[in-house]
C-alpha cells in the first residue's frame, strides 16, 4: 500500500522571474512562475510577464536559491541603521552649478 | 485558374489552417494544465488567430467582393474550408495537443521562410510577422514533445501514441495541387515540395532527442485541399459561427 498520509509533492519548482524593462537597465523582479526545468521556466516567464512589451531579457531564478532573511532578524538587521544619518549623503554643500541630483 | 482566384484559394488555405488549429488552441483556456501552460497556449492561440486574420483580410480585398474577414472566417461551411486535416483534430491530452502543434509549427516555420521571398508583397509582409512568432510556437511545442517523450514511462508512452495518431496526417501539409501550380510560376507560391526533407529532418531530430519512434508505412490521409474534412470539423465550425450565425452583424 501507498502510504497516502503524506502525498507526494507533484509541483512543479517555483522560480523567481526577472525583468529587464529595456537594455541597459537593471533587472528587476516580477513575481514568479512554476516550471520543471530552466528552459520552460523562461517561456513560462515570457508568456506570463512579457505579453505586453514589458521586457528586452529576462532571468528566471530557482526560488530555492534565493536566501531571503527572515521577519526575526528584522530588529538585529535593520533597526541599527536608524540614528546613523551621517550615512545618507546630506551633509553636503552642492555647487549650484550640479543639476540632477 | 485565374490568378486572382488562385491567390484568394492560397491565402484562404493558410488562413484556415491557422484559424481552425488556433481555435482548438483556445478550447484549452481554462483547462491548462497548470496557470502558466493556460497562458502560454492561449498566447499561442492568439498568435495564429491573428495570422489568420492577416490572410483573411487579404484574401478579401484580392476577392474585391465586399465580403469582410469575419464573413470568410464564420459564413463558410466544412466543405468550403481548406485547413489541414491535422489543424481540426481534437485536443486529446496535453501531449497529444503539443505533438499536434509541433507537427504544424515545425512546417509552419519553414513555410513561412520561403514566404517571406514571395513576389507578392502582401504575403511576403504577413510572412515576416508571422515567422517570429512560429519561432517562438515551435521552441515552445518541441521543447514540450522533447520532455513528455524523454519524461516518465506513462508520458512517453502516450505521446508516442500521440505521435502514431497525428503521423497520417503529416504528409497531407505538402500536398499542392493547381492553386500552386499557378502561383509557383510567378514566384508567388511556396514550392512545398522543397521544404519537406527539411521539416522532416527537423522533426525527426527534436523526436529523437525526445526518444520518439517515427512510424513507418503509415497511411497517409488527405482530402483538406478539396474540402473533405474529418468528422471534427463540423462540430468545431458549429461551436465557433454559432454566435455570428445567429445574430449576424453581432458586435462584442
Amino acid at each position: 500500500m501507498t502510504d497516502t498520509s503524506k502525498p507526494e509533492n507533484k509541483e512543479w519548482p517555483l522560480w523567481e522571474v526577472f525583468l529587464q524593462p529595456k537594455s541597459g537597465a537593471h533587472h528587476a523582479h516580477v513575481g514568479s512562475v512554476h516550471a520543471p526545468d530552466a528552459e520552460i521556466a523562461l517561456q513560462n516567464a515570457r508568456d506570463v510577464y512579457t505579453r505586453r512589451q514589458e521586457g528586452t531579457c529576462i532571468w528566471v531564478v530557482p526560488a530555492e536559491a534565493i536566501t531571503s532573511s527572515q521577519p526575526d532578524d528584522e530588529n538585529s538587521f535593520f533597526d541599527p541603521a536608524d540614528d546613523k544619518i551621517y550615512r545618507h549623503p546630506n551633509f553636503y554643500t552642492l555647487p549650484s552649478e550640479v543639476k540632477g541630483l | 485558374m485565374e490568378m486572382k482566384e488562385a491567390i484568394f484559394n492560397y491565402c484562404l488555405r493558410y488562413a484556415d489552417s491557422s484559424l481552425i488549429i488556433g481555435h482548438r488552441l483556445s478550447e484549452w483556456c481554462g483547462h491548462g494544465p497548470i496557470l502558466e501552460e493556460d497562458i502560454a497556449m492561449t498566447n499561442v492561440a492568439l498568435d495564429l488567430v491573428g495570422q489568420s486574420r492577416s490572410f483573411y483580410q487579404y484574401a478579401a480585398k484580392v476577392e474585391g467582393k465586399d465580403r469582410t474577414e469575419d464573413d470568410l472566417a464564420y459564413l463558410r461551411d466544412e466543405r468550403e474550408y481548406r485547413n489541414t486535416l491535422l489543424t481540426e483534430q481534437p485536443n486529446g491530452d496535453f501531449g497529444q495537443t503539443m505533438m499536434r502543434q509541433f507537427l504544424f509549427d515545425s512546417f509552419q516555420v519553414l513555410f513561412f521562410e520561403k514566404l517571406k521571398e514571395s513576389k507578392d508583397e502582401d504575403m511576403s509582409a504577413i510572412a515576416f510577422k508571422s515567422i517570429k512568432e512560429s519561432k517562438y510556437h515551435l521552441r515552445h511545442s518541441s521543447q514540450w514533445v522533447i520532455r513528455l517523450g524523454d519524461g516518465t514511462e506513462e508520458s512517453h508512452q502516450r505521446i508516442q501514441n500521440s505521435l502514431e495518431d497525428l503521423w497520417r496526417f503529416s504528409d497531407e501539409l505538402f500536398e499542392m495541387n493547381e492553386i500552386d501550380e499557378v502561383l509557383i510560376k510567378d514566384g508567388i507560391a511556396v514550392d512545398l515540395s522543397t521544404i519537406k526533407d527539411h521539416w522532416m529532418q527537423n522533426v525527426v531530430d527534436v523526436l529523437a532527442e525526445a526518444t520518439l519512434n517515427v512510424p513507418e508505412d503509415t497511411f497517409m490521409a488527405t482530402g483538406s485541399r478539396e474540402g473533405k474534412h474529418s468528422e471534427h470539423l463540423g462540430y468545431l465550425l458549429a461551436e465557433m459561427q454559432v454566435l455570428p450565425r445567429t445574430y449576424p452583424g453581432a458586435k462584442w
